[in-house]
């Protein structure tokens, strides 16, 4: 069976299923605007804004509007300790009176790149295959391409949804965070480098998307280890496929610094322009980097930072900030290391790493990586305990609104039980990233194994 | 200490004793030594020359003091004629201005003065309002130094030191029943304060300055009041409004402790400050037990001096001590004819209320007045009562037949002119208390005959604030106002004036954990949500910033005269603390601060009918001063969310659990190498450059050619042997060397 298909066989179905998947993607993301459209206009918009999960200290539209109102009667925005995004966001956002439809259209603009970017991991890891001649493994993969699975789990998930619906400004933000990993992607070095520097600036976790977007646009889009194409030559020599050979392309990525320069300059300027009038540059960056650094919010959200440090003894709170923001940037390195020859799925792994660790989390966050994962569906199908992470994040979804109205609203519970399904929520996070990796290791093991059994044949 | 447990104040209140001591101790510093000598010398000649009478010639001289230095190379005999046009050019100018900055004015004068005066005031809910004045002044001069006759020296030295202008001071318990007891009057806008503690200076200090001095100003009283002013020194607990509070703008202070207990131990500081304490004149009535079961209790401290005066001299300060409590007399139940009555007023002496007589003045005190204030309606609807009512009432009483009776016959009359249709006027009985003695003393008592019924003047309108909202999470503040006079504005009088304007100022300070949302601010007037701008005149917000200052509101609003309510709507967040900064009783919740509802266009001034006596009493001419009404409203309770307090460390280690987790088990897929994967990695590391290093070295040694590493089986026991015996030699020479190196 696997001998069957031919070359010209193979297109020609891809072709026929990306038609109908288009056709399903555009019909099913149609859907997903007129009900978000739905909740927004639903009376009191659900009181989903003001909800812990939705909106943090950074991501809250009340604030955004607090720092607008600031602004316009004369005021540094940041004054007081309300607003802590952008001073871009506040000129575009602010003056806006329909804000929803913004985070609509960001949702659905993210929705459509990640199935631009779906597209193009997958004719890349078709190609690879090919040339290691395991095509047939991954043929059979459902109605849908992971690209268009990936943006309709992006659409459709609940998180994503109530991130949208409840204005907080994170689709803004994954938006340009999925825009740096497309421009990436296709080799637009402008793009990807504008792309990471707006979401630097709006949320300083995408920073480090810096290294997998250097060497998704120096090694191109993900592929198997470099190591099967070498032994592959060394095995069929004269097949005319040494071209393969992986090179990194140094152009691209000194390409994309010039480019992240130039952006990065061009984002301070206006930044300066908008603060001019009432503040520097300086106080714009301690009110929001600054902010995010030292958790000097203590109000609960979904992660642990908070409690932590609203019970740490004040001597202490220095080195556990520093710990704790370590955490993400210990784990950079390892993973490029071991995952080089896939940087999307690297960029994943960081994003999801930060989202878990970060000071103010929210679900518009894990909605961001949530998304990211169908990306590759094909290469994590063995994962192990998806189901239970599956429930796991659905039951803890489920009881944390619960356990903040019982502590909060009620008075009838108390910190630790909120605390409690942040942990969770965390140890869940943890084996999903763990899992993830584990199982794309291993797929690559796997493909080592079919590659060599098929040399040695 | 024993105090501190006694009243359960906070801990870290600091000893009193040693604060006071710091105080009276004699370093203090006298900042700018230097100044203008020219100024001082002229003081001298003029004080030889004549000496002013104490009131209205006083001000200009006073003027004159101030600009002498200017004319001072006049020669000395152009000098008199130029003082004499100085003083009719001041003459001419308004009498009202002269009232006002009478106070101030009063201070240069020669030596220093002590007046204690009483006001006993009936109250329409069937109480009694005592409001003791005590006024000190010490007058500049150079001669008197740092020493005094009757001025405390306490204050003289705090005034000295911290470069005060103008401070308040006043320690509260209960509330002020603006709706029954009076809002218009002067009483209530100077002496009606907010519950604990409220504090606010005026320093002359340069502006960056003024915190420093703030601070050591909050510690200095917090010792010489016993209480816990101290906590105002934190950046969170004051603020500097900037015209809302007053209007005379300066680099002011101000700052409330809501929660602040007031007890005996900040009255005997304060009764310190008195000359005669309270063994003797008007302080004597203040017997502990009956003052504090009162329903409103407000000690107050007010100084002024005036600082611009040359610095070899002392300034001049005028001290302002009142005491303002609201008694319920225990009425034995009235056995006059009317015995059925139960809204019959309660006939009281100052015996019944207090529990003492008054044995004679304050022998150190200028004036020594006890007035009874009663509004004028009484005598009006006694007049009603006249006309239909039996005679037999009219050969009784004192003022030609009223209701009432007192035991003792008025010195003095004074009649409040009566200006306006306000109702609300009232007349003063002055009694002279230097005419009683031990053996006769003074006890005033008042008995009604018949129900008497009258309302006291109310501000134009009642503010209230409350809390909406319910849960730990949000809420929102409320300031709600309410015409006062709804009952008569609704005849249509004022719907006549069309453009009529009513002004509001509101001040609100904040604290930092209740985040509030200024671009949430509603208005609603008549219960109609209306934009901003059209009643909100001027606004001013300083938003309160995390852990380091309070939030402030101050608002200019423009009602229409003929408004029924108005409300103002704030929503916040609430904050959450970190573990230490909750206090003890965390459940207990946390206090905003009264808001300060001021109507800049409505004067408390009682315009008395001229009379020498007058002049003489500070109470009257404070009176008489032109002062904005002012009221506070309720202080609020605001429950925030708490931690668990009692498990940090589980908290703790079990976060540390979860990053170990995630750290450790990433890490470890990252590392882990599976079935061939594992062989390779073997085979890789035998080819280590070390053993390989070590292999052909030892090969050298042996003079063998170099062998593959391929079958190290055969003769890994010599080799290991040779290998122990290297690192043996590798160690002890290494340690050779440790030694070596370390001696």
């Amino acid at each position: 069976m696997p001998t069957a298909n031919t070359e010209e066989e193979n297109s020609k179905s891809e072709l026929q299923k990306n038609h109908g998947g288009g056709g399903g993607f555009t019909r099913w993301a149609v859907v997903a605007v007129i009900f978000r459209l739905a909740l927004i206009y639903f009376p009191g918009n659900l009181n989903l804004s003001s909800r812990p999960e939705v909106s943090t200290p950074l991501t809250s539209i009340r604030r955004l509007a607090e720092g607008y109102w600031l602004k316009q009667s004369s005021m540094s925005p940041y004054a007081g300790s309300m607003y802590h995004g952008s001073p871009l966001l506040l000129s575009v956002l602010g003056p806006l009176t329909v804000k929803s439809l913004v985070f609509v259209l960001a949702d659905l603009i993210s929705s459509i790149l990640i199935r631009a970017t779906g597209r193009k991991l997958q004719i890349a890891y078709r190609k690879s295959l090919k040339s290691l001649n395991l095509l047939n493994k991954s043929t059979d993969s459902g109605a849908l391409s992971s690209g268009d699975i990936a943006a309709l789990v992006y659409l459709w998930n609940p998180f994503t949804i109530v991130a949208c619906v409840g204005l907080s400004t994170s689709p803004v933000e994954n938006l340009f965070t999925i825009l740096t990993l497309y421009g990436a992607a296709t080799g637009l070095a402008p793009l990807a480098a504008f792309g990471w520097v707006m979401a630097t600036h709006l949320s300083l976790y995408p920073a480090i998307l810096i290294i997998p977007v250097i060497l998704l646009l120096g090694y191109g889009p993900d592929a198997p280890p470099s190591k099967l194409f070498r032994s592959k030559e060394h095995g069929k020599v004269g097949d005319g496929k040494s071209s393969q050979e992986i090179i990194f392309s140094w152009r691209r990525v000194f390409h994309l610094l010039v480019w992240t320069s130039l952006w990065s300059v061009y984002v301070l300027v206006l930044c300066s322009i908008s603060v001019k009038q009432h503040g520097s540059l300086q106080e714009m960056f301690q009110r929001t980097y600054g902010f995010i650094l030292t958790v000097e919010d203590l109000s609960p959200n979904i992660g642990v930072l908070w409690y932590f440090f609203a019970e740490v003894f004040d001597f202490f709170r220095d080195f556990f900030l520093i710990v704790f923001h370590s955490n993400i940037l210990f784990m950079i390195l390892p993973l490029a290391i071991r995952l080089k020859h896939r940087p999307c799925f690297l960029a994943f792994v960081y994003i999801a790493i930060s989202s878990m660790l970060k000071s103010y989390p929210s679900v518009g966050d894990s909605a961001l990586y949530l998304g990211l994962l169908g990306l590759f569906l094909d290469e994590l199908a063995d994962m192990q305990f998806s189901f239970f992470l599956f429930c796991g994040y659905v039951g803890v979804s489920l009881l944390s609104p619960v356990m903040h109205n019982l502590w909060i609203w009620r008075g009838t519970g108390n910190a630790n039980f909120y605390y409690a399904t942040a942990m969770a929520y965390a140890c869940f996070q943890i084996v999903l990233v763990v899992e993830s990796v584990s199982s794309m290791l291993n797929h690559d093991r796997k493909l080592t194994k079919l590659s060599t059994s098929k040399l040695q044949k | 200490m024993t105090i501190q447990i006694r009243k359960g104040k906070r801990a870290t209140e600091p000893q009193c004793l040693g604060s006071q001591r710091s105080l009276n101790s004699e370093d203090l510093l006298f900042p700018n030594q230097t100044g203008d000598s020219k100024a001082a010398v002229y003081f001298q000649l003029s004080n030889g020359r004549f000496r002013p009478p104490p009131a209205h010639r006083l001000i200009a001289h006073h003027i004159v003091d101030t600009i002498a230095p200017i004319f001072f190379r006049v020669s000395r005999t152009m000098w008199l004629p130029l003082r004499l046009t100085l003083l009719l050019l001041f003459l001419l100018l308004s009498p009202r201005a002269l009232l006002r900055s009478g106070s101030a004015a009063v201070v240069s004068g020669e030596e220093e003065e002590f007046h204690e005066e009483l006001l006993l005031k009936p109250l329409p809910d069937r109480k009694v309002l005592a409001h003791f004045h005590f006024h000190s002044i010490a007058p500049p001069s150079k001669s008197n130094g740092r020493h005094h006759h009757l001025f405390p020296k306490a204050i003289s030295q705090l005034v000295q030191k911290f470069r005060v202008k103008e401070m308040e001071l006043s320690f509260t318990q209960g509330r002020w029943n603006y709706e029954r007891w009076g809002g218009f009057d002067p009483i209530s806008s100077n002496n009606a304060k907010p519950p604990g503690v409220e504090l606010w200076a005026v320093f002359d200090v340069p502006e960056d300055q003024v915190d420093a001095y703030w601070k050591n100003l909050t510690n200095s009283l917090s010792g010489l009041f016993c209480a816990s002013i101290n906590f105002l020194e934190s950046s969170t607990m004051y603020s500097a409004p900037k015209w809302s509070f007053r209007i005379t703008p300066g680099r002011l202070r101000y700052g409330t402790l809501p929660r602040e207990a007031v007890c005996t131990e900040n009255l005997t500081p304060w009764l310190k400050l008195l000359p005669c304490r309270d063994k003797a004149g008007l302080a004597a009535l203040l017997d502990r037990p009956s003052i504090y079961k009162g329903f409103y209790h407000s000690q107050r401290l007010y100084l002024t001096s005036n600082a611009s005066v040359p610095a070899e001299t002392v300034s001049g300060i005028s001290l302002e001590q009142t005491l303002t409590v609201v008694l319920q007399p225990n009425s034995p139940s009235s056995s006059s004819i009317h015995s059925g009555e139960s809204n019959f007023q309660p006939s009281w002496s100052l015996s019944s209320i207090f529990g003492r007589k008054i044995s004679g003045k304050c022998v150190l005190a200028q004036s020594s007045i006890v007035y009874l204030q009663l509004e004028k309606s009484i005598f009006s609807e006694q007049k009603d009562n006249m006309d239909n009512g039996p005679n037999s009432l009219a050969s009784e009483g004192f003022a030609g037949g009223s209701g009432f009776e007192m035991s003792l016959d008025p010195d003095i009359v004074i009649e409040e002119e009566n200006q306006s249709q306000h109702k609300g006027s009232s007349v003063l009985y002055g009694f002279w208390v230097e005419k009683y003695n031990e053996s006769q003393p003074f006890d005033l008592g008042l008995k009604w005959k018949y129900p008497v019924f009258w309302s006291s003047r109310q501000a134009p309108l009642h503010a209230s604030r409350f809390l909406m909202g319910s849960g730990n999470e949000r809420g929102a503040i409320a300031i709600l106002f309410k015409s006062a006079n709804s009952a008569d504005s609704s005849s249509g009088s004022r719907h006549v004036s069309d453009g009529c304007e009513l002004q509001v100022d509101v001040f609100q300070v904040v604290p930092w954990y209740i985040k509030v949302y200024y671009h949430s601010l509603q208005i609603f007037v008549d219960d109609e949500a209306k934009p901003i701008g059209d009643f909100v005149h001027k606004i001013q917000v300083s938003p309160s910033k995390d852990k380091t200052s309070p939030g402030m509101m101050e608002m200019l609003l423009k009602l229409p005269c003929d408004v029924r309510s108005a409300a103002l709507t704030l929503e916040f967040d609430k904050g959450f603390l970190h573990i230490d900064e909750y206090p003890p009783d965390a459940n207990q919740g946390y206090d905003i601060p009264s808001a300060v509802i001021s109507f800049p266009s409505f004067h408390s001034v009682m315009h008395l009918l001229s009379n020498d006596s007058i002049r003489k009493s500070p109470l009257l001419s404070r009176f008489q001063e032109k002062n904005r009404v002012q009221s506070y409203t309720e202080v609020l309770l605001v429950p925030l969310t708490t931690p668990d307090f009692s498990m940090p460390y589980n908290v703790i280690t079990i976060t540390c659990t979860v990053f170990a987790l995630f750290f450790g088990s990433l890490l470890n897929v990252l590392r882990r190498r599976v079935g061939e994967e594992e062989r390779y990695l073997k085979a890789g590391k035998k080819k280590g450059w070390l053993r390989v290093l070590l292999s052909r070295l030892l090969a050298k040694l042996r003079g063998k050619p170099m062998e593959e590493p391929d079958q190290p089986s055969s003769e890994s026991a010599p080799l290991i042997g040779k290998k122990l015996v290297l690192k043996v030699i590798l160690v002890a020479v290494l340690a050779v060397a440790w030694q070596f190196y370390s001696t």
